[in-house]
């Protein structure tokens, strides 16, 4: 175990190498710098900040000094925010992120596997298809559209919770719903195709001429079994969650992560470019990580130590 | 004829499925009987209802498609048929235990060996864990796997084919079951594995006086295990005898054709096995006389018209066929003629 840790490591630090050289270079490919404005910029003073940033060196020599800060734990300043570090706009934003994405991914989770557990169950029932109906729904409604039906519902009309802006327990509730309704509807329609792949596997005819209860065949045999996919998919689902999403902390007012990934792109924000994505990327590899180690606890034919 | 040693007596059994294209007749009026200590072997070809008939005794057939639509399932005195499911908990595993075809798939992957056999003992047995782990490790080393204390705590992966059916059949009778139902328990196994459970089977079944119903299409595989022989056909019985009647003295055209299409080692001349030509029929539209006439070469008008009725050979030997008519012709049986 120790010694799969340690090359899963290795393997983890390469991935994330590769990652920053791509953006990198692909970053500098777009037309334009950070600089680029409609208001024209004297030319002496473009170049007194280049040489500030130290854009006005070859880009090769730029990709090592990237390089070299980043392994000291430097992601650089912003570019476009006046005085602030990469680094401390992460620091600002994941947590709010992490906590709605969290609240989010908990309630998508659990209610997902419920409703495809109660509908494999239920199988041509009228709440297997109800539950089909709310798949379809979850997943081709946008986000935004819940988010303004819960605003004014929830929000508005019954006042039950706050409409928008982050600070208490209760401002997390709308957006974690809104947010989590694709992964319910998402879960929800896996589930119920893995517990009845399962369903008909013969093992489970052996549990019943054991003569096991109903529920004990569904909870000790099936479940187990069906969750694998599950927990397969759980690692970029729960990455994705953590830093943010643009929409929804747009609509809600949260000052979270999201809105960085699109802003640094559209201002050429180099340094926070590479740092969104050194972040998620940190943060995917991470979570796969952690997946790859709960599937061999869950299952004993994945040896992880070979 | 009833006595005291009738374990389990099938009275003409109906099975069907409904499907959206129609009713699928599965089993259309079988019966037969198990004693105790003995062993019935069910043969017949792919889709004649032979696991039908098996999964029907345990009521293990998904309901709905299927339903018991007529018959009754006399189990030590009690009719199965009208068991409710919470009733045949306890009949299963406890009385009635079976193992499936596919050892590779019919182990739970993520459970330890040890943990399945564990789990009908303290069902049934009301075991503590302790004991239970007791006793799978002795059911572990009475089926023959080596080193079972280490064996006990692994996964079904670690174990190849031959000894998963043995941990299947561990499984099987660790509650001391009368009556143990084989469902092609060899099909998936290579041959030295096959003559290796058969041997296992025969000889627990000696030591625990365990009846089997073994169901199989492959005729070489009863011979040297069953007790009596039931054929069947197109969800019905046509013959049904002791083991000598149906190899040495088979009276139906069906059973020729099973017995001709199995290959054997003792053919002074190299005879050429002869299979069986045609389909079985379809069952969502059986036919009214024989199932067999379509395929059968000594098929009479009267064949395709009505269906035999049951004709008495010996005290156990039970033949449906039109040839025993007094009015038939009298042909050449090439079973009983070819071993000459």
């Amino acid at each position: 175990m120790f010694k799969y840790t340690l090359k899963r490591l290795g393997t983890m630090i390469l991935t994330l190498w590769v990652v920053v050289t791509i953006t990198f270079f692909l970053m500098h490919a777009i037309p334009g710098d950070p600089f680029t404005d409609q208001k024209r910029i004297p030319a002496e003073i473009l170049e007194n900040l280049k040489a500030k940033y130290g854009l006005d060196k070859p880009l090769v020599v730029q990709y090592f000094t990237y390089l070299k800060n980043l392994l000291h734990g430097d992601l650089g300043m912003s570019l476009k925010y006046k005085n602030r570090t990469v680094a401390d706009m992460l620091k600002s934003g994941f947590p709010v992120s992490a906590q709605l994405g969290l609240a989010a991914g908990l309630f998508g989770i659990t209610m997902g596997i419920l409703l495809g557990i109660v509908a494999a169950l239920n199988h041509k029932g009228f709440f297997d298809y109800f539950v089909i109906l709310l798949a379809i729904l979850g997943v081709s409604v946008p986000n935004f559209v819940f988010s303004a039906l819960f605003q004014y519902w929830f929000g508005v009309k019954l006042g039950w919770f706050p409409v928008a802006r982050w600070g208490t327990p209760y401002h997390v509730i709308l957006p974690a719903w809104a947010l989590g309704m694709r992964m319910i509807a998402f879960q929800a329609r896996m589930m119920r195709t893995s517990m009845l792949d399962v369903l008909n596997q013969d093992y489970i005819k052996t549990a019943k001429a054991k003569g096991l209860s109903k529920s004990v065949v569904i909870w000790r045999h099936t479940i187990r079994n069906a969750i694998l996919p599950i927990v397969t998919i759980l690692g970029p689902t729960i990455a994705t969650l953590l830093t943010g999403t643009f929409v929804i902390e747009k609509i809600f007012a949260i000052p979270g992560l999201g809105k960085y990934y699109i802003q640094s792109i559209q201002q050429r924000d180099y340094t926070l470019i590479l740092g969104t994505t050194v972040f998620y990327s940190a943060i995917l590899i991470f979570m796969i990580f952690l997946v790859d180690i709960a599937y061999g606890l869950i299952d004993p034919r994945i040896r992880l130590d070979r | 004829m009833e006595n005291r040693d009738r374990l389990l007596e099938v009275k003409d059994l109906h099975v069907s499925f409904d499907t959206y294209a129609g009713e699928v007749k599965a089993v259309r009026g079988v019966d037969f009987h198990v004693d105790k200590g003995e062993t019935l072997a069910i043969v017949g070809e792919s889709g004649c209802g032979k696991s039908v008939t098996a999964q029907s005794i345990m009521k293990l057939i998904p309901m709905p498609p299927g339903r018991i639509k007529k018959g009754s399932i006399i189990f030590d005195g009690k009719d199965l048929v009208k068991f409710t499911d919470k009733q045949m908990e306890s009949v299963r595993g406890r009385e009635i235990s079976m193992i499936f075809q596919d050892p590779m798939t019919s182990l739970n992957p993520t459970m330890k060996i040890g943990k399945q056999i564990m789990e009908g003992l303290i069902k049934h047995q009301n075991m503590t864990k302790k004991e239970a782990k007791e006793r799978a490790i002795e059911m572990i080393k009475l089926v023959g796997i080596p080193n079972p204390a280490k064996r006990v705590e692994q996964y079904p992966h670690e174990f190849s084919g031959g000894m998963r059916q043995r941990a299947m059949i561990a499984i099987a009778l660790a509650c001391n079951p009368k009556l143990l139902i084989a469902d092609e328990p060899t099909t998936a196994l290579d041959v030295t594995i096959q003559a290796q459970i058969l041997d296992l089977m025969k000889e627990l079944q000696n030591r625990l006086n365990t009846s089997i119903i073994m169901i199989t299409h492959d005729l070489g595989v009863v011979a040297n295990i069953a007790h009596r022989i039931v054929v069947m056909y197109a969800g019905k019985i046509i013959e049904s005898g002791t083991s000598d009647d149906i190899f040495f003295n088979p009276q139906h055209p069906y059973t020729w054709g099973l017995l001709q299409s199995v290959p054997r080692l003792d053919a002074a001349n190299k005879e050429k096995l002869v299979p069986i030509l045609g389909q079985p029929p379809d069952l969502f539209k059986p036919p009214v006389g024989c199932p067999f006439a379509a395929r059968c070469d000594y098929a009479m008008p009267v064949c395709k018209e009505y269906y035999p009725e049951k004709t008495q050979i010996s005290e156990k030997h039970h033949v449906h066929c039109w040839l025993q008519h007094e009015m038939a012709p009298k042909v050449k049986n090439p079973i009983v003629e070819g071993r000459r």
